[in-house]
């Protein structure tokens, strides 16, 4: 559902989009209703009524197509082989990681698993730092030592290969954040999967115990490798599976939605120690590259995420629609006392009235679409050819501060290294 | 820092590390050693050509077909686990005796000791050797002490678990583990690596009907790349006992898993280049180990060279050093040489460096020789 609280005739002056859109007339800002959330041991929720303005609209919306093209490269990276090794890939999340990091600041903790590529963009690693790290080059953000599960950036803490273990890190940040008197939060993401490790429920109860405010956020993409959330989970209600830690439910394919459940979060965790979200979401690709992802679901299954619920989609469409009526192209269907609602209602109904604008917008989004392209490929180019580390970085970085004459030991002599 | 000398080696590594990323979209990347396969013991029966993991899926099938009380399960093993082992065994068996897990290895292990202790037969499956720790107390304090500690009133000797060890050419830190030595300071427990199909088939079904806790590690660079003649029926091969692969009287060579295959080659090298015979030993066993077998050939050749992927520091290599110094000591014409893994994690890129191929291990044969 979409209300325009405000539309504007200023021909906008932003020259980001390169004049596109002279002669069109944008809302500058709209309020969107969003998906319902469910609610345990909660008495109020997250607002559902989201205000954004046409900046952070476009802006959500070229984050989340960054992390799919970025993905769908990799992907091909990895088909001729330049990729080689493990490698998961967040196509269909995107509004997990972008809803939330615009919930938060750069100042607050997020720790993930594994499926970090898009968090790592939205944390600021630049696309070659993420591309770079997959093809084990030096301008990889871990320098090409980590690979595809594991990418880091400024309180980004990666990027864990153990599933599971990453979540009472997470609540550990949460702790030091607290301890410091620090005003900020920790998200601690996991998977459906790996909901059902010990370790999960032994952080829980710490977090509880010491009220600290960290975010455990259970992205439910529905399977945990080629075992479905139903057949993991005695209870597949993850957001209430904190016991005495409240829990939200969002429709995380609704990037809207996810930042007003962070949004909301944060101050809640600031105050009253942990919550549980769970996002729920799909995941298009196999697992990883060596899983096809079509032996334990329907390419049925897929294709009807893809086709109703795709995040990137679905936001589309609701920022072109918001972004066609202006005033003056209601005017004439809003006469006396018809409130806006009910011309905006009326705007469903016009065609022709109404292209113009629409086709103004699509050629701004189209414009994007291209750039992200561009960029996304020149950083690809980049990552092919990137150097790795030289040899001696093998044994780097295993100590900080060793014991004097301290070396690596190989079995061979001429591969005993002191380290830097 | 001081570098590491440019070797040939490491010159012929550095080159196919280049060749790997700039000719990467053409280049087939092969396995780093060659593949000679065993040959069936004709006394096992009619045989049928296997790779390893359908000789381990074999050897599975018979267990569920015998034992009425065996049950698999893991993650994903229902639909046949991420290397395809148990592909076809809940549709035989059903899905009673042949289930997923969740995500939990802590709980996997010790639902199997549970099993075990009250009389099932309990086949769990770890999907990496790298992801065994969160059950590593469960493994080491639970089930390796069981009958020591109930003075033999139970144990959990029909628990075992089976994983995938090893280097894989591109597995990084979390998928490429060699872990047996972990497990090697662990009284109590058996832990068992066998060297391809045939050798896998028949040590599996050991370990499952041995009244010991094993661990079952499976090289799984080798489940596709190993494919020999596999007896189709039920055979059982001894546990604790090594296997001489090729006679020789200058040099032993000790390896285990896909290591044995490396120094297969390196035993051919060491022929054709310095007219050096080499003894190959599979130890097959880790815990506990086949002293004789080791201690005869060191005691022969005078000459020793132990080689794992793991890290050479406290490497089960370390064990079977110092036990040959002291048993052998006056039969040693060389300090026995460790070629081994690096002390770094396992690293990402710097695999084929980290690697003890062929090529150190010749360097080390001539040092042994030369001393
Ligand atoms: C301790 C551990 N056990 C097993 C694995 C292998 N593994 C990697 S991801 C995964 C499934 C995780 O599923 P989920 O938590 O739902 O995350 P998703 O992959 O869906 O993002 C498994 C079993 C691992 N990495 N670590
Ligand atoms: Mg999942």
């Amino acid at each position: 559902m979409l209300t325009l609280v405000r539309s504007s005739t200023a021909r906008s002056s932003r020259s980001w989009i390169l004049g596109i859109q002279q002669g069109c007339n944008y809302a500058t800002e709209a309020t969107f209703e969003t998906k319902p959330f469910k609610l345990h041991r909660l008495e109020n929720g997250p607002p559902t009524t989201v205000k954004i303005t046409r900046e952070e609209a476009l802006q959500y919306y070229k984050d989340m197509q960054v992390i799919r093209r970025m993905e769908t490269t990799a992907a091909n990276l990895y088909k001729s082989k330049i990729i080689r090794g493990f490698c998961h890939l967040y196509s269909g999340q995107e509004a997990v990681a972008v809803g939330m990091e615009h919930a938060i600041t750069k100042e607050d903790g997020v720790i993930t698993a594994y499926r970090a590529h898009g968090w790592s963009y939205m944390r600021g690693v630049p696309v070659l730092g993420v591309l770079a790290e997959l093809t084990g080059g030096r301008s990889g953000c871990a320098k090409g030592k980590g690979g595809s599960m594991h990418m880091y950036c400024k309180n980004f803490y990666g990027g864990n290969g153990i599933v599971g273990a990453q979540v009472p890190l997470g609540a550990g940040v949460a702790l030091a954040m607290k301890y410091q008197g620090k005003k900020n939060v920790c998200l601690a993401l996991y998977g459906d999967g790996a909901a059902n490790q010990g370790q999960l429920f032994e952080a829980y109860n710490m977090a509880k115990l010491w009220d600290l405010p960290c975010i455990f956020v259970c992205e439910n993409n529905g399977y945990g490798m080629g075992t479905s959330a139903a057949r993991s989970s005695a209870n597949t209600d993850y957001y209430t599976r904190g016991d005495s830690i409240p829990g939200i439910w969002i429709d995380a394919m609704d990037v809207l939605a996810v930042k007003s459940a962070t949004e909301f979060s944060k101050q809640f965790v600031l105050k009253n120690g942990p919550i549980l979200l769970e996002a729920a979401t799909y995941r298009y690709h196999g697992h990883s590259m060596s899983d096809p992802g079509t032996s334990y679901r329907t390419r049925e299954e897929v294709q009807e995420v893809r086709q109703n619920r795709d995040p990137i989609g679905l936001f589309k469409s609701r920022i072109i629609s918001s972004a066609l009526v202006t005033e003056d192209d209601l005017k004439p269907y809003a006469p006396g006392g018809m409130n806006r609602k009910k011309s905006f209602d009326h705007k469903w109904q016009l065609t022709a009235k109404n292209k113009k604008a629409d086709a103004c917008f699509l050629l701004v989004i189209q414009k994007i679409d291209n750039d992200i392209r561009q960029e996304v490929e020149e950083a690809a180019e980049k990552a092919k050819v990137d150097p790795e580390l030289p040899l001696e970085d093998l044994y780097s970085d295993i100590y900080s501060q060793p014991p004097p004459n301290f070396v690596v030991r190989g079995s061979d002599p001429t591969v005993m290294v002191s380290v830097r | 820092m001081a570098l590491p000398s440019k070797t040939l080696s490491a010159a012929c590594r550095q080159f196919s590390l280049l060749c790997r990323r700039f000719v990467g979209t053409t280049a087939v990347r092969s396995v780093h050693f060659s593949y000679v396969p065993d040959t069936p013991d004709p006394k096992h029966g009619s045989t049928t050509r296997m790779n390893l993991f359908q000789s381990i899926t074999s050897a599975l099938d018979v267990c569920l077909g015998k034992d009425p009380t065996a049950v698999i399960f893991g993650e994903d093993v229902a639909f046949g686990g991420v290397f395809r082992c148990t592909v076809g065994l809940r549709d035989k068996y059903g899905e009673a005796r042949v289930f997923n897990s969740p995500l939990s290895e802590q709980g996997i292990v010790a639902f199997g000791i549970g099993m075990a202790i009250a009389g099932s037969t309990a086949i769990a499956e770890i999907q990496f050797a790298d992801y065994i720790f969160p059950a590593f107390d469960q493994l080491r304090n639970e089930a390796a002490m069981f009958r020591y500690r109930t003075g033999n009133q139970f144990d959990c000797g029909r628990l075992t678990v089976r994983a995938p060890c090893m280097a894989v050419g591109h597995g990084a830190l979390y998928h490429s583990q060699s872990v047996e030595a972990f497990f090697g300071h662990c009284p109590g427990l058996k832990v068992v690596i066998p060297r391809g199909p045939i050798q896998a088939k028949g040590l599996l079904l050991s370990c499952i009907r041995d009244e010991n806790p094993c661990i079952f590690f499976e090289p799984k660079i080798l489940y596709r790349a190993a494919i020999e003649e596999v007896p189709t029926g039920d055979y059982e091969l001894p546990l604790s006992k090594a296997s001489v692969l090729l006679e020789g009287s200058d040099v032993t060579l000790i390896g285990w898993g896909t290591q044995v295959h490396v120094l297969r080659e390196v035993a051919a090298m060491a022929q054709d280049k310095l007219n050096v015979s080499c003894e190959l030993i599979d130890l097959c066993t880790i815990l506990p180990w086949d002293k004789d077998t080791v201690l005869a050939s060191a005691a022969k050749t005078g000459r020793v060279l132990i080689s794992h992927e793991a890290p050479v520091t406290m490497g089960f290599g370390a064990e079977l050093a110092a036990t040959i110094q002291s048993e052998c000591f006056l039969n040693l014409e060389a300090p026995i040489e460790r070629v081994c893994g690096y002390d770094t994690p396992f690293p990402h890129v710097f695999e084929p460096f980290y690697m003890p191929d062929k090529w150190r291990c010749l360097e080390a044969v001539k040092r042994l020789v030369n001393f």
